[in-house]
């Protein structure tokens, strides 16, 4: 847009300029949707433990960052470690695999063993929020309650940046945060071997299911392996929006949910 | 009056720790049941020591095992906990996070094994494993199962936790009122004839004390 538009109120000589042009067809069908995309040009930022350099399954990475939080100071920096807890490599392949041209950076906001701190989860999401990823893929989530508000705060602010946030619904039954928040694309599990098979779960919180259980991975060192878990499921819906928003870059967060949810596997999926 | 020692005193707590371990243990022994499993097992954090303690095991390799102790980052109980997240796998010899060293120490090496956490409230206190099930492949509806165990593993684990801390509040205490919590232990330990007249007894000195 050329000339700003006033955000409080739309005074009459402004109507002329918020005028928004996408062709919405008359049927929203997954041939419109992402047929012959490949996802190039999509920013995918991959929030986890690191993604290790040169996997086949995972290919380039535009770039290897790695957040620290020291006293009050936060640290964002190129990052040589790779993975330390194969995590963040098996969510990287997957959204390759559904996307094989989009960019994707690893944000490594967890060490070795799965193991890190809220504070620096924050800072993670914090920076790639505001570094304007088009997709960012959470396979993560936190029970501490005094992470959620600023958590939510966060998922918001992408939401009105036009970032999506796919993350995961927890495996178990406890209180976690983002994936309870209704600005982010939530994730569970699925059975079916399909990766293109996703469903619009009518009865939220988790709004979406996608291919998770016994998904082939890339983990480290090269190698793959089996895994089960909503951990797996997130990535295959990341790597959807990668591929819509690939073709659609003009669809903002809410558009593409509904997106989504029209292409769905038990809504308009296959059509 | 300590925070422990009023909840010692309201608990007559120190008989109730062996009972807070027969429910982790009944937790095993249905868990491997359900899942037709080949064991099962409760692992305890111990955070001060940053290890994890066999707390409750049923199955292979069971009667040696129990108060054994691991590195808190060992394996797949290890990720599970830090991860708190379960992990199910078809086939632990591929998987790089299995520490088959410590599995051999054990005397039992798994093929299969589902691990879940078990989450109270923001903490991860353990996790429940369960060994080389039978039947089909793992299905999300035996994910869901076993986080419903998982759940009532972390509310026996979290009540056997503060037992202990009673306890071990009660055995230190030099309170003037640690006598209380003995007093009120000593009376839920003895049989059901024998406590009457224990009662009886206290209420007559409450009687004279408030007097």
């Amino acid at each position: 847009m050329s000339e700003a538009l006033p955000a409080w109120s739309l005074p009459a000589s402004a109507v002329d300029r918020i005028g928004i042009t996408i062709d919405w067809p008359d049927r929203v069908t997954r041939e419109w949707a992402w047929a012959g995309s490949t996802g190039a040009g999509v920013r995918v930022c991959i929030l986890d433990s690191g993604v290790e350099p040169d996997h086949p399954r995972v290919g380039p990475l535009a770039r290897s960052l790695v957040v620290t939080v020291r006293g009050d100071e936060v640290f964002v920096d190129e990052d040589a470690e790779g993975d330390l807890a194969g995590h963040g490599t098996a969510c990287a392949g997957i959204v390759r695999s559904l996307a094989p041209d989009c960019e994707l950076t690893s944000v490594r906001v967890l060490g070795a063993g799965f193991t890190g701190s809220g504070r620096v989860l924050l800072e993670g999401l914090r920076w790639a929020v505001t570094e304007g990823f088009d997709v960012i893929n959470m396979s993560l989530s936190t029970t501490k309650k005094e992470f959620a508000s600023v958590l939510h705060e966060l998922a918001d602010a992408a939401y009105f940046r036009r970032t999506v946030l796919v993350a995961s619904a927890h495996n178990m039954p406890v209180e976690s945060f983002p994936w309870r928040f209704s600005s982010v694309v939530s994730v569970g599990s699925h059975e079916l071997p399909d990766p293109l098979a996703f469903f619009a779960n009518p009865s939220p919180p988790v709004e979406f299911y996608a291919r998770g259980m016994d998904v082939e991975v890339a983990w480290l060192g090269g190698a793959t392996i089996r895994s089960t878990g909503n951990s797996f499921a997130t990535p295959h819906l990341s790597g959807i929006c990668a591929l819509v928003l690939a073709k659609h870059p003009e669809l903002a967060p809410f558009q593409l949910k509904n997106v989504l949810y029209l292409t769905a596997t038990n809504v308009g999926g296959g059509l | 009056m300590s925070e422990e020692l009023r909840a010692a005193a309201a608990a007559g707590v120190l008989s109730v720790e062996q009972g807070y371990r027969t429910l982790l243990q009944a937790i095993v022994e249905v868990a491997r049941a359900i899942f037709g499993a080949r064991a099962s097992s409760i692992f305890l954090l111990d955070e001060e020591a940053d290890e994890l303690v066999f707390e409750a095991v049923t199955g292979e390799g069971s009667e040696s095992l129990l108060g054994t102790r691991l590195p808190s980052s060992t394996g797949i109980a290890g990720w599970v906990l830090s991860a708190r997240t379960p992990l199910v796998l078809d086939d632990v010899s591929q998987d790089p996070r299995f520490a088959r060293d410590v599995a051999e120490q054990t005397g039992y090496v798994p093929d299969r094994l589902m691990a879940v956490p078990l989450l109270h409230e923001e903490r991860a206190l353990g996790v429940l494993q369960v060994l080389d099930r039978t039947g089909e492949r793992f299905s999300l509806e035996e994910m869901e199962l076993l986080g419903l165990f998982a759940a009532q593993a972390a509310v026996a684990l979290d009540l056997l936790q503060r037992a202990r801390r009673a306890r071990a509040a009660l055995d230190g205490a030099d309170d003037e009122l640690a006598v209380v919590a003995r007093l009120a232990a000593a009376v839920d330990a003895r049989a059901e004839g024998d406590r009457e007249a224990a009662l009886a007894l206290l209420s007559a000195l409450e009687r004279v004390l408030r007097a």
